[in-house]
Formats: C-alpha cells, structure tokens, sequence
C-alpha cells in the first residue's frame, strides 16, 4: 500500500488519551502514523430539529474545510447523534473510494441503551467504527466474515461481535488497492 | 456464472438516491439508480435488476403504475416501494399488485439491510431452486442410458472423457437413439453440472422464431413482443446449450450461430446491450453433416466450429443384446409411474423385441412397451400386445398381390361368388373384378 497519512479529526472535544489510544488502534491496523487534530466547527448549521439530529451527509463534505494538514484519509469523530435523510441513524458514513468519512459515538455509548457506562467497551467500538469507515475510504466493500471489521453492523451489539482487524481476504484486496 | 444481486433505485430526490446507491455499494450490490419512472424503465429495457425500490410519489408516472410495468416486463423482479407518507390504503394496494414489501422513509438502518437481505436470499432460493430441478431432471435421464453391450460401453466411455473438456461436441445417431439424453449425460458429469442444461429443438421453429428464442428479444422488437424476453444462450450462462436437429438451420441462423460460437456475446432481436454469456454448445443431428458441408447446405466454418468432439450413437438393432435389459428398464419406469405392479414379459413376447429391426429405436421400444403395459393384463406383457404380435397371424401375406387376392377371395366368398355383389363391396366394376379372378386364378370352392 502507498504511504499514507491519515488525520483523526477530533470534533467532539474528546479526552486526549481516548483519542490517542484510538489513533495507536488505527494507525496499527493501517500500518501508518494517524495524526490528531483538534477541530471547532460550529455544528448548529448541521442540525435537524425535526429529527433531533445531525446532517452526515453535509459534515461529510464539511470536514476537508476543517484541516489545514496534508493527507490522503481523513476521518472526523463527533459526539451527535449522526443521520443521513434515508436512514434513522448512522455509526459512521464514508464514500466508497474517497478520502474523507465521519464517526459518531453518540450510538456507541452503553448508556444510551440504558446500561452501565463502560469506556473500555466505548473505545473498543470507536477504534472498530473507524478503522470500517476509513476501510470503505480504501475501497473496501461490507465482509461476510463474521470476525472482519468491515463486516456490516446495523446495531451497537453487531460491533461487539466483529475484531477489530481486517480479514485475510480484505487484507489482500486493501494491499492490492494499494498496488 | 452465479450473479451479484443487482438493485435499480427509483426515487426524485437526489438525497435518497445518492444515500441509497452508497450505502448498496457498501454492501456489495450492484446498483443502479433513475430519478424518475420513465428513466428506470429505459434502464430495464437494456437490462434487468433483481431488486427494484421505488418511491411511491415521483412527478409524472408513480411508483404504483412503475410497479406494474416492471411486473409486466418481468414478474420475477422484486420491487420494494418506498415512501415518506405511510398510507395503510397505498401499502395494500401495492401488495396486492405484487410488491415484495413496503417501507416508509427513513429506515431503520437494521430494517433495510434484513429487508434487502431477505430479498436477495429468496432471489437465491428461486435460483438454486431452478438449476436443482433442471439437475435433478439431468441425473434422472443419465440413469435412462442403460445397456451392457460393448458400443455402449464405448459410448459411456466416450460421454465420461468428453464432459471433463469444455469442447463443443456434435452427437449423432438415427432418430430415436438417444441424442439428448447423451447430451444430458453429458452435461451432468460436466464442472457445468450446477448451472442450467438448456435444450433448444432447432428443427421445431422458424428462422425468426429461432432467432427470438436462441438470442432473446426487446419489448416492441416484433408485433407481439410485449415484454422483455432472456435468449435461451442467456439462460445457459455457466451450463450448456444443447442444439438439436442442427442441420436444420437456416444460412442467415448458420452465420448468426457462428459469430456467437467465436464470440461468446450477442444482441437481443431489437437490443442495444451486448449481452455475454460463458456456455458449452453441444449439438444433435440425424443427418450427414460432412455431406452436407460438401453439398453447401451448411457451413464448414460453423462444422468445424461444432465438430471438435464427435460422438455417434449405434442404432437398437446393432446392439440387440441390450434389449431385455432396455424392456426391464421400460417395465420398471412405467409401472411406478403409472402405480402398478411390477409385471413381467412372456419369453414368446422377448423373442420377438430381439427379432425386431427397431427404425425408430430405443424411443420405439420405450413406446411398444409402454403402450403394451396400458393395454396388457396387469400381470405380464404377451406377444398380442405388441404391434408385432397383431401381425403374426398374417405372416403369410408377404405382398401387396398376396393380400389383394386374399382380400377378393374372402369377398367372394362372403357374397356366394355373386360377381356383381362382390364388385360393388369391392367399389369396383364387374370387368375389373373378372380381370382380378382370372389373374389370380381364383376358382369357386366345391
């Protein structure tokens, strides 16, 4: 695979550490350095008060305003609940082949389904939830490997069934993306 | 080979539909989408879509009216409609004029991947259940090529080497000695023997006829082309086309042939898309090709093209001694097909089978003791139930003179040998009659 350099675009003012610990998490996975970046974007224009939630579709195009820094994958996490006008929610939402995605843990958060806060298992499915979203950035399409993170999951417990790393075959076809 | 699912999304808002195409794309489908009706129809005129979701309200033609032209292009599709206003009035309607299911926008994210899901497995289902039915049909007649003598012995020796090759393969043989089962034997022991075995019988249709079946049509391609129709080498995409009575063709389908046999692609009559398709072409033919090819009837190219494998299949009366096991085989089938006994054969009855020359072959025999089991006793089959036993006792008329005088002796006895009673039950005149009597040299019995 090319050399890459791929930007974790903080848009939620997350913990330092969490992000770091999800950037080392990626950046494995990819095999490249993921750089932090701290982002302040005005999120009121992206809000749907009728849904009571957030624009993906516009952040998406948004966030490549958002970094001055070179790169060649970009991903921006936020903290609001995400949607696109079809679907009810979204974890995450990249575009086949393109260099930009974004991530929400709003979903991701035991709380939400009213049980007992857990950051370990918050950061366990964020790392999943971005190493898939930049996946699709790659190329890479949904797996039917039950362990592949780029296995599609439609609720919270789907994430918590899949690894965190890519397949074999999605491996091959990612270097060969590379080629 | 085995497709992807392929999707058309119809919908007039540019959100859903780029939503939409990503999300599917994601998911590994092949996707498609129109903003309106009438360009997701175009888009079914060149090709077909396995799942088609359409929004319910769209300006100009809605998704209701899409759904029944894309019902009447092809009933198989599933169409899914889609809408933002839920109507329990609409949701029936669309039911009722065949959706596979109705959603209201925005899904449930888990709802529209199990619905997709569901969709695509039932497509699965209708497909293997297609190419099972069309091998379980293929094992069943490969069983049907029964005998012990050394020419069929050779011949499953033959089919064996023969189907591990992608060749073409010519078969030829008198009528009724089992070309397409060869073919089906053929196919079944073939890598191919998953996908379809599609028989097309060439000398049953005409040139145009021929065309539309072989390579599919358009809508509006003809008067009578109402729909969009798949060519018999489109079904056969990852199996094998079996072409009989090949020498039946005409020059212009000869030619047409050739192209597809170099080429493996072709038009629908009345098609744009160049359509591809991975098949085996094997043919039957009771006629001399080579014969023919040096006559000019058929196309050398094309018999060289046909002929890289040939086999020939002996006629019934070259290996006789597969005949007792062929009427056992006969009994056995029709007797369970029909729910009966097993019932057995008089040995005077064999003998006769042995005896006979069989022009129309195993397919006459099959029918013999077919129509001899209907016919019979329910516990064996005699000789007077085949149509050789009838004959027997009229052995002795071996010519057609023979039986005229036979046939004017009976008569004149019947009528005391009043000639002109006699000529009237025989229609003709008395001079006639006395002609006959005098060259046959028929006199009145004491």
């Amino acid at each position: 695979m090319e050399e890459q350099r791929i930007i974790l675009l903080s848009c939620g003012q997350f913990d330092r550490a969490f992000l770091r610990q999800v950037a080392l998490a990626v950046g494995k996975e990819y095999n490249t350095a993921v750089i932090t970046e701290e982002c302040h974007l005005d999120l009121n224009p992206f809000y749907n008060p009728n849904r009571r939630q957030y624009d993906g579709d516009r952040l998406l195009r948004q966030i490549p305003l958002c970094t001055t820094l070179p790169y060649t994958r970009l991903i921006g996490l936020f903290r609001v609940d995400l949607y696109i006008p079809i679907l009810t929610y979204i974890f995450g939402q990249a575009i086949l082949g393109k260099s930009d995605a974004i991530a929400s843990v709003f979903r991701l958060r035991n709380e939400l389904y009213g049980l007992k806060q857990d950051e370990e298992l918050l950061l366990s499915r964020t790392v999943k939830e971005v190493i898939h979203e930049l996946g699709h950035t790659f190329g890479l399409i949904h797996c039917q490997n039950q362990a592949c993170v780029m296995r599609s999951s439609t609720y919270v417990e789907e994430i918590d069934l899949k690894s965190s790393s890519l397949c074999g075959v999605c491996r091959e076809k990612l270097d060969q993306e590379g080629k | 080979m085995a497709d992807k699912i392929s999707i058309l999304i119809v919908d007039d808002e540019d959100s859903v539909r780029d939503s939409l195409l990503n999300w599917f794309i994601e998911d590994g489908y092949e996707v498609e989408a129109a903003e309106n009706a009438k360009r997701a129809l175009q888009l079914l005129e060149k090709r077909d879509f396995n799942i088609i979701l359409a929004d319910i309200k769209m300006p100009g033609m809605d998704g209701l009216e899409l759904q029944r032209r894309i019902k009447a292009l092809n009933s198989e599709t599933i169409v899914i409609i889609m809408t933002a206003f839920a109507s329990v009035e609409t949701a029936v309607q669309a039911l009722k004029d065949g959706a596979y299911d109705y959603v209201t926008k925005p899904f449930d994210p888990d709802d529209l991947s199990h619905l997709i899901r569901n969709a695509g497995a039932q497509i699965r289902l209708r497909q293997e259940n297609e190419a099972l039915k069309t091998r379980v049909t293929t094992l069943d007649d490969v069983d049907d090529i029964i005998g012990k003598s050394e020419a069929i012995r050779k011949l499953l020796e033959q089919i064996e080497s023969v189907a591990q090759s992608n060749s073409s393969v010519i078969i030829t043989g008198e009528s009724g000695t089992g070309k397409e089962l060869v073919a089906r034997a053929i196919h079944a022991n073939s890598q191919r023997r998953y996908f379809p075995l599609v028989s097309v019988h060439c000398g049953a249709l005409t040139e145009s006829l021929l065309e539309s079946e072989l390579f599919g049509h358009e809508k509006g391609a003809f008067t009578g082309a109402t729909f969009n129709r798949k060519g018999r080498f489109e079904m056969a995409d990852g199996g094998t086309i079996f072409l009989d009575e090949i020498a039946t063709v005409s020059p212009k389908m000869q030619i047409e042939l050739l192209r597809v046999l170099e080429t493996k692609s072709f038009h629908r009559v009345g098609g744009n898309k160049e359509i591809t398709s991975d098949f085996r072409v094997i043919c039957a033919t009771n006629r001399d090709l080579e014969t023919m090819v040096r006559n000019g009837t058929f196309r050398e190219d094309l018999y060289y093209r046909l002929n890289v494998v040939n086999i020939t299949i002996p006629p019934l009366r070259e290996r006789t001694d597969d005949i007792p096991l062929l009427v056992n085989h006969f009994i056995n089938k029709y007797c369970t097909s029909m729910s009966r006994d097993l019932i057995t054969i008089e040995p005077a009855a064999m003998k006769q089978l042995e005896k006979f020359e069989f022009p129309g072959n195993v397919r006459e025999l099959e029918n013999m003791i077919e129509r001899a089991i209907v016919i019979g006793n329910g516990k064996e089959i005699r000789l007077k139930d085949l149509p050789m036993g009838k004959e027997a006792p009229d052995s002795s008329v071996e010519s057609l003179e023979e039986l005229e005088k036979k046939h004017i002796e009976q008569i004149l006895a019947k009528y005391e040998w009043n000639v002109s009673r006699s000529a009237r039950a025989l229609h003709v005149d008395r001079v006639t009659l006395y002609n006959k009597i005098r060259k046959y040299g028929l006199k009145q019995k004491e």
